[in-house]
């Protein structure tokens, strides 16, 4: 079970989706599953015991790491780039759903996989989550880090570490460079989920008052 | 989710490219990302902890280390690497999306198809004409810009493309001046030098393959012209011959007349 189970599920997914999802897959695969494996892991590799505390005090180090990074960063990346793949997984399940459901009785749908009816509100949804669920880890990395910087130095006086102690941070500045990368590959995937909800909400809209205008005419 | 998996997807558009464009791929999984993950990211993997500092004052290290290194080069290329891939993407897209509008116009029975199965529209190398040459050379000009970028910004952080052996600090906490001594200067020299030649030849075979590119657009379109000129041109020699005898038969007829009036 690795990152590469991840990106077989998303290419499944892939099939079922607009232009704009398909994108979508593109950037998560490139920009952040990717940049996440290939790079981002292997700078907080060592962090801890990179992380340097002016003191001979046992246990100061363990105590003031363990307070300023109560979750790493890149533990946070990482669930993050699976609770916001997970959504697409409600369109994988309703299309085996559909698809089941015809093996057993005579052809109900033109295409099972087209995105209409029941799907379309499973798609919606699906994109509500993301949406939703990017945004929360945002706001998560915001409160728990104040801010995306990263210092190079912290301050700590939990005990045992006598009086206050000057804690260093291993490669402050690589990894706020990725952080901001983090962020700004978050916002982008944010944009697009949001197009593609206006993008399906005008379309079917559009589609229902037509079909409704026929109608009346008829 | 790695290399591989790119590899995977960049392949399929080796299907679609010019034969400058495959060489170019072969290049850049052999030369560079290859070389990348075998051997660059070993020379790298122990840079901080080998980055030693003429000083116990602790936190010194950490922070001299981060002024030095703001971004590892292993880090630079890995990013390098993923952008200048991204671009053939677009062709990737791009030719997904046609292959989409031939099945569906092939399930609607639509007699211009010229295809007897799906297997076959699945199969079907597009030729680099019309739109797709539109996304292909920009593609090809992202990749350039990508790569030019990555290489500026590679001499401006490290001032060249040296690796000092010795470095001197004197960032706060540091007592006074430290020397910091960087592991293997050397190696980590003979490696960037070499996948700066390899970004170098990667940046000639694209400027190549845009100049192949354009070379073969601007013939297309002469030879077009050429071909529409000619029947007008055609018609025009014609028309100038059917005036030349108007004017020898109506001289003639004058000739005549005025022969038969004197």
């Amino acid at each position: 079970m690795s990152w590469a189970f991840l990106r077989d599920l998303l290419s499944g997914v892939n099939k079922y989706s607009t232009g704009i999802g398909r994108i979508w897959v593109a950037v998560v695969f490139m920009f952040r599953l990717l940049v996440y494996v290939a790079a981002a892991e292997n700078i907080w590799k060592h962090e801890h015991d990179e992380f340097e505390c002016n003191v001979k005090q046992p246990g100061c180090e363990n105590v003031c790491f363990d307070h300023f990074f109560p979750v790493s960063h890149i533990r946070l990346w990482a669930l993050q780039l699976i609770m916001v793949s997970t959504p697409s997984l409600l369109v994988v399940f309703h299309v085996a759903y559909r698809e089941n459901r015809e093996r057993h009785n005579q052809k109900l749908y033109k295409t099972p996989g087209k995105i209409d009816g029941g799907l379309l509100c499973t798609y919606l949804i699906s994109l509500i989550l993301k949406t939703g669920l990017e945004i929360v880890f945002l706001v998560l990395f915001y409160k728990l880090y104040n801010g995306f910087k990263i210092p190079h130095l912290v301050k700590c006086d939990i005990k045992p570490c006598p009086n206050t102690v000057d804690c260093y941070i291993s490669k402050p500045t690589e990894k706020m460079i990725f952080l901001y990368f983090l962020v700004a590959t978050s916002c982008l995937c944010i944009v697009l989920n949001l197009s593609e909800l206006s993008y399906l909400i005008f379309k079917y809209s559009v589609k229902c008052y037509l079909k409704r205008h026929v109608k009346k005419q008829q | 989710m790695d290399w591989g998996a790119l590899h995977t997807i960049l392949g399929g558009v080796n299907k679609h490219s010019t034969s400058i464009g495959k060489i170019w791929l072969t290049v850049l999984f052999i030369f560079r990302i290859m070389i990348l993950v075998v051997a660059a990211e070993r020379v790298w993997g122990d840079e901080q902890d080998d980055f030693v500092c003429n000083t116990l004052q602790p936190g010194c290290r950490n922070v001299c280390y981060d002024h030095f290194f703001p971004i590892s080069h292993i880090r630079l290329w890995a990013l390098q690497l993923i952008f200048v891939s991204t671009p053939a993407l677009l062709v990737a897209m791009h030719v997904a999306y046609r292959r989409h509008e031939k099945k569906r116009q092939f399930r609607k029975g639509d007699q211009k198809c010229e295809f007897k199965d799906i297997e076959e529209i699945r199969k079907q190398r597009f030729r680099i004409e019309g739109s797709l040459w539109w996304t292909y050379t920009s593609s090809i000009f992202f990749r350039l810009i990508f790569e030019a970028v990555f290489m500026y910004a590679f001499y401006f952080m490290y001032d060249g493309f040296r690796m000092p052996r010795l470095m001197k600090c004197n960032a706060w906490p540091c007592p006074n001046t430290v020397d910091c001594f960087v592991s293997r200067p050397t190696e980590k020299t003979v490696f960037t030098i070499f996948m700066i030649a390899v970004s170098s030849i990667c940046i000639l075979l694209n400027v190549a393959e845009l100049c192949y590119l354009l070379t073969k657009f601007f013939l297309r379109r002469s030879r077009k012209v050429g071909n529409s000129k000619q029947q007008p041109n055609h018609e025009n020699k014609e028309e100038t011959k059917q005036n030349e005898m108007n004017e020898l038969i109506s001289d003639s007829c004058q000739n005549t007349v005025i022969g038969f009036s004197s």
